[in-house]
């Protein structure tokens, strides 16, 4: 439900109404922890929703293959799981990316490998950013941080979604998904239409018949599609990066981390920052992981050498650090897997650790 | 001189790659001048499968949507949600839908999706060269059992028939053959029978054809006919399964 005043709820709830609000009338699931709320959520909004629809379905494959249809015939839809159930859609989002299919796909991911734990992480980076499934493709991906982040990048998902007709994944973890925050849905203008759609199929009444599909035999042909995708991707990545900056004017030394991390280390950051007034800390908050902000890192290494790298996990996006800077700037990480959520005062300690002995070697 | 037989409209102008004596190409015809009797061109969503017929759609001239190999059931069920006024059919094979895509078929036919199931049962795998399916017969002979299918480590055939039979979903659920000019008919009428349940909506439906597949078969088309009524069609009865 809406309304114009803020109100306490959980992320996945959020993420939930947001979905609605943006015209989402189809949400097809598979339970797995920590996510249930949201499928529960849709289970008792959607039916209130004209046209809207809501299976709880016999798997994860069957799940985002009814996503594919619903979305080939025309309506705004979604799901949503957790790691390991996120790795079983990847065949039906490959495919939607073939086809040029949208669709808003919510990974409130959890430790891992295999069944892990459902403690919050940062596990599923590499499978998120590099497209996935099997294939040359993209998804955007994008990383809020706080219950009305999720709500926001939610609603823009699927207007992002139809504008480049490709799936777009919402990372978030099991910490955002449970959590309880004020928030404000946003809410489409009252009479704005959804984006027309020219591919989506009807029925052939007065005009050829439509034909929605990914096999494509000829090498050539697939060869131009192929570019044709890249092209689209090139677009997103001029187009749809976002990111961050906080504390970033005079910093000597930049964090980077996203989601849930990137939470923490803000809190580190004011408390080193509050301890102690001559340090100086900033962060860069990727908020879409793909594109992953490239111009924002080559533009702080302009100004300072030293990185500090953190993730819930052994070390994924400090991938893409390391191709952001390209040989350039001191690269540290810390990485805390296995749903390890540190505090504020931990994350602080170990930042400060660094960030003291960078600054010595620097006056020496 | 009056026109008595022509292609029908909803069946494109253009060559079948089918093998000759392939039961596909007939199916393919009989749905197409069902489209066009029943004034359902306009009107109808195809999913195809992964497999031969998964180029159904440079054959029947509708709205066709791709399915993930064994999902065409879970697609249909998300068009058919969202375009309830639409026909809505899946064109599966053994493969696609009685090993890869059983969950999703039990599940669809158990949820009573208002959609119709084209279920060709020729008991191979036939575009990736002949391997055993869940409906090759025991003893058949295939790619991958050269020495014949063996009930105690790869199972019995199966029949979708009767398994779906036992949910509570499907409406309607018939067994037919293409392998005579008379089990051509009776695929038609059955074919029919199914989009008119959908259309009243009374639930799932499907059709299981068993067609042939000379090829992977090593027989001659009409060897491949015979084998169909004498020996398919004992592990397969003919006829309507459950009709409510």
């Amino acid at each position: 439900m809406t309304t114009k005043t803020k109100q306490l709820m959980y992320g996945t709830h959020a993420a939930g109404e947001a979905a609605i609000q943006a015209g989402c009338t189809c949400y097809f699931g598979y339970p797995i922890t920590p996510q249930n709320e949201l499928p529960e959520y849709m289970a008792r909004r959607l039916p209130e929703v004209p046209g809207g629809v809501f299976i709880q379905a016999e798997s994860e494959l069957a799940s985002i293959n009814m996503v594919l249809g619903a979305s080939v015939a025309g309506a705004r839809a979604m799901t949503s799981s957790s790691s390991p159930g996120i790795s079983l859609k990847q065949e039906g989002i490959s495919f939607m990316a073939g086809m040029e299919l949208p669709a808003v796909i919510v990974n409130i991911m959890r430790g891992g490998p295999g069944l892990g734990n459902i403690a919050p992480a940062q596990s599923d980076y590499f499978q998120a950013t590099r497209g996935g499934g099997h294939g040359d493709y993209r998804t955007p991906v994008l990383a809020p941080a706080s219950v009305q982040e999720l709500a926001d990048l939610t609603f823009l998902a699927f207007d992002m979604a139809d504008q480049y007709r490709n799936p777009v994944l919402i990372l978030g973890d099991g910490m955002l998904g449970q959590l309880m925050e004020p928030v404000l849905i946003p809410t489409r203008k009252k009479n704005e239409p959804l984006p027309e759609k020219d591919y989506i199929l009807t029925g052939a009444k007065d005009r050829p018949a439509r034909l929605v599909k990914s096999l494509i035999l000829d090498v050539k042909e697939m060869e131009d599609h192929n570019w044709k995708l890249h092209r689209k991707y090139q677009r997103i990545e001029q187009n749809e990066t976002r990111w961050e900056s906080y504390r970033m004017e005079d910093a000597e030394m930049a964090v980077i981390a996203y989601g849930t991390a990137a939470r923490i280390a803000k809190g580190a950051i004011n408390r080193l920052r509050k301890e102690d007034e001559n340090v100086r800390i900033g962060l860069i908050r990727p908020i879409t992981l793909w594109p992953f902000p490239t111009k924002a890192l080559r533009d702080a290494v302009k100004k300072t050498n030293d990185f500090f790298v953190f993730e819930m996990s052994t070390g994924q996006m400090v991938e893409d650090v390391r191709l952001a800077l390209d040989g350039r700037g001191k690269i540290h990480f810390y990485g805390r897997p296995g749903g390890v959520v540190p505090t504020p005062a931990e994350l602080a300690h170990s930042m400060a650790r660094h960030y003291y002995q960078s600054k010595r070697s620097r006056k020496k | 001189m009056k026109k008595v037989y022509s292609r029908p409209k909803s069946l494109r102008a253009v060559p079948m790659h089918y093998c000759p004596g392939c039961g596909h190409s007939i199916i393919h015809r009989l749905i197409a001048e069902l489209l066009d009797e029943m004034n359902l061109q306009d009107n109808a969503i195809c999913v195809p499968p992964a497999g031969c017929a998964v180029l159904a759609y440079n054959y029947l001239d509708i709205d066709m949507v791709e399915a993930p190999h064994g999902r065409a059931t879970a697609v249909a069920t998300g068009v058919k949600r969202v375009r309830p006024g639409n026909l809505v059919f899946s064109y599966q094979g053994d493969g696609d839908l009685a090993a890869i895509g059983t969950a999703e078929a039990l599940h669809t036919a158990n949820r009573g999706e208002h959609i119709t199931v084209i279920f060709v049962n020729n008991a191979v795998y036939g575009m990736t060269g002949g391997q055993m399916a869940p409906t090759s017969l025991v003893g058949q002979k295939t790619t991958t059992s050269p020495l014949g299918r063996n009930a105690k480590t790869e199972g019995q055939p199966i029949r979708v028939c009767e398994l779906m039979a036992q949910l509570g979903g499907p409406s309607y659920l018939e067994r037919v053959s293409v392998s005579s000019p008379a089990g051509v008919r009776k695929t038609k009428a059955a074919i029919k029978k199914a989009f008119e349940y959908q259309i009243k909506k009374c639930g799932f439906s499907l059709v299981e054809i068993l067609s042939p597949c000379p090829t992977n078969w090593k027989m001659d088309a009409m060897a491949s006919c015979s084998w169909i009524d004498e020996v398919m069609a004992k592990q397969f009865p003919l006829g309507v399964i459950k009709e409510v």
